[in-house]
């Protein structure tokens, strides 16, 4: 009996560390959030000790590496803009057009087939896409451009904004093919039997229905363009420029980090703690931007009461 | 008559009370809409094709390497200026690279020395371009000894073996992938070793133990948006913290394995979360039932269940971290590094980040290579993603 006591004892103190330890486990992923957050917080308030911040946010000369620098990021913000706008116009209507085809018109057995094939699409590493815009996208918009008697850069913001639409169309597939799926059968019965056609239920529908999933997915997709790296170091300038023209060379706040951090400099000159100051901005935004999205898929699921998605 | 039918048709059709004029019209409007959502689909298959085609295509050539069959001389002169070992018209065909190498290879097998042999020499990457019918810079005089050499098939292309066996190099035809490859393993294990204890264990706790309090929800909030923080900042982590503040060698696969390891974190928790679920409550209660305790029930028939679900998971998150640069280019694993790292403190590079490397390299020759390189790199991440699957469909239960 007295054995079986001990015995008893030393489970509880085992099952009670194995607990601490779970515990531990689980709250490191709590501190890495943080680890991100502070590092970066704390570089930047040093930048902008340095320098002022509203020239930061509104100023438009960026010019590290020289006596008189000035950081100005205004030109590299719009330049993350334009080039996320083009991967969004790219990623939007192809991703939502294959998500409706794979929900609403392909049969269960050749969706499971395209499904996976789409995804491979965001399997490829992002270096890859890099390589593919510098080497055949760029080389093809200047010739294409030339033909018709326009000058284009090698490092166009369009290139780089295609070839990363293309990689966002997963993203925007994916999802919006769970959304679409999970809008209630009886409502596309409904406006069939009242003598709508499958368009007119999709438009009408389904979609509206569906509307804050996709709009979910779309600010991931946005999300994901403003923090893509490699497509944009390879294929994008990096001269911050401060226009519309999308054959123009453009740079992005990640093409700035990158340029700031590579190399050999002093960790604490104004010139690599600017990376600090823009990745700052970019986790900001980046969190907004999730936050929103986990807010309406949220609202979607309660509204149709759906547990998985 | 076809006529008088038609019109026939179309009284009819205008008597009907629920006759809608506009029907042929919204009936193409569909077909139209059904149109642009296949050429939707159709459009990014087809990129994929393209783009699998197009770095087939480059990449191929680098799997071959011109050889040239000459007479070397092997003796003292030729170990102590190893450009005097071949007839001077070779001089500007046959690689540095190769030359370069001379001494070791007599001291490998010192029955070459003092003797002349007709040998297969590596040549450079200029007279490797022309062979491959690329764009090439090689003047007259050379360019007649080659075209002479290659009608006699004294010239040819072969199996590329250095790209496997070396690592990277400045010369083009001496570089290969073998450090990086190296460096891949060795930080991929340290982020293995980090993240999959912990993803896993973290699954657990919030599955099985967790109560529905607000640290618990707190956590997972985190885990959501860790998911969604740009790999980049990362790397701002992986240089502030990990580099500067601990002082851990930069460069080295100990950082980009760390590094590596916050990120793939949620990819595994999420999938290991989901196979714990799965794993049916009659299971526990069972167990409960014949007088286990809790740590019991869950380690000795929980986890055992859920495993291959755990491992599919973090086996895609592996492939995934396999895959990622930017993070990596920040702290510094795009260093030149031509031999191998031996530890994982040592500087090293990664597959991605050689790749990234020879994209930038100017000459000619570094294309093919980038291109064979990225072929590798697909290849790995393809097997290990079907690993995955196979594992799936093998282990999978459905309860």
């Amino acid at each position: 009996m007295k054995a079986f006591e001990s015995k008893k004892r030393h489970n509880e103190i085992k099952e009670q560390l194995i607990k601490v330890c779970l515990i531990t486990a689980a709250s490191i992923s709590i501190l890495t959030t943080f680890g991100v957050l502070f590092s970066i917080i704390f570089e930047a308030i040093e930048f902008f000790q340095m320098r002022s911040f509203w020239y930061f946010i509104s100023g438009t000369e960026w010019s590290p590496g020289v006596a008189d620098s000035k950081f100005g990021a205004l030109p590299i913000f719009s330049g993350t803009f334009i080039i996320t706008l083009i991967a969004m116009a790219v990623a939007l209507p192809i991703g939502l057009g294959s998500a409706i085809f794979m929900s609403e018109y392909a049969s269960p057995k050749l969706r499971s087939k395209l499904k996976p094939l789409l995804e491979i699409l965001a399997g490829i590493p992002t270096v890859v896409y890099g390589f593919f815009a510098a080497i055949t996208v760029a080389p093809f918009i200047v010739n294409f451009f030339s033909m018709l008697g326009i000058q284009a850069s090698f490092n166009s913001a369009l290139a780089s904004g295609i070839v990363m639409g293309i990689m966002i169309i997963p993203v925007i597939s994916s999802l919006s093919d769970d959304v679409i799926r999970a809008v209630p059968d009886s409502q596309r019965k409904a406006s069939l039997a009242l003598g709508m056609t499958m368009s007119e239920t999709i438009k009408h529908i389904v979609l509206p229905s569906a509307l804050p999933g996709i709009i979910s997915a779309t600010i991931l997709g946005i999300s994901k363009a403003l923090g893509e790296t490699m497509i944009v170091v390879m294929a994008a300038g990096l001269r911050p420029n401060l226009s519309w023209n999308i054959l123009e060379d453009m740079t992005t706040v990640t093409v700035r980090i990158v340029d700031a951090l590579v190399g050999d400099h002093e960790f604490d000159s104004p010139d690599t703690l600017s990376a600090f100051a823009l990745g700052l901005v970019l986790f900001i935004v980046t969190l907004i931007l999730n936050v929103i999205s986990v807010a309406l898929i949220r609202k979607f699921k309660e509204k149709y009461k759906i547990n998985t998605l | 008559m076809k006529n008088i039918n038609n019109t026939n048709n179309n009284k009819n059709l205008s008597d009907n009370p629920f006759y809608d004029p506009s029907l042929t019209q919204r009936h193409k409007s569909a077909r139209r809409f059904k149109i642009f959502t296949i050429t939707c689909i159709a459009f990014a298959l087809s990129f994929l094709v393209f783009f699998l085609g197009d770095m087939i295509t480059k990449g191929l050539p680098a799997f071959q390497q011109s050889y040239m069959q000459i007479d070397v001389t092997y003796n003292d002169q030729t170990i102590a200026s190893t450009r005097k070992a071949i007839d001077k018209k070779y001089r500007r065909i046959v690689s540095r690279a190769w030359l370069r190498n001379i001494p070791k290879m007599v001291q490998e097998s010192p029955e070459l020395m003092a003797t002349t042999q007709s040998t297969w020499v590596l040549v450079n990457h200029q007279v490797d371009q022309y062979m491959k019918d690329h764009y090439y810079k090689i003047k007259n005089k050379e360019l007649k000894i080659i075209e002479d050499m290659k009608a006699q098939g004294k010239i040819q292309l072969q199996f590329n073996s250095i790209f496997f066996t070396q690592g990277d190099s400045k010369i083009p035809e001496n570089s290969g992938l073998k450090s990086s490859i190296i460096g891949s393993i060795l930080t991929l294990l340290v982020t293995m070793v980090v993240a999959f204890p912990m993803g896993v264990m973290t699954a657990v706790y919030l599955e099985e133990f967790a109560d529905d309090n607000r640290w618990t929800q707190f956590i997972e909030v985190n885990i959501n948006n860790l998911a969604a923080i740009p790999s980049i900042l990362f790397g701002l982590l992986g240089l502030a913290v990990f580099i500067n503040l601990f002082g851990m060698p930069r460069s080295s696969p100990l950082v980009g394995g760390l590094t590596l390891a916050l990120m793939t974190l949620p990819i595994i928790i999420v999938s290991s979360r989901a196979a714990l679920r799965s794993v049916p409550d009659s299971i526990r209660q069972a167990g409960y039932g014949l007088g286990l305790t809790k740590v019991q029930v869950v380690q000795d028939h929980v986890i055992p269940l859920a495993f291959p679900g755990i491992m599919t998971g973090s086996i895609i998150g592996l492939a995934q971290a396999m895959g990622e640069t930017a993070p990596l280019i920040i702290i510094g694993m795009i260093a030149f590094i031509p031999d191998s790292p031996g530890s994982i403190f040592e500087a090293a590079t990664v597959m991605p980040a050689q790749i990234f490397t020879w994209a930038g390299m100017p000459e000619r020759a570094y294309v093919e290579r980038t291109a064979a390189g990225i072929m590798v790199l697909l290849s790995i991440l393809i097997s290990l993603n079907a690993l995955a699957i196979i594992l799936r469909k093998k282990f999978e239960v459905k309860w």
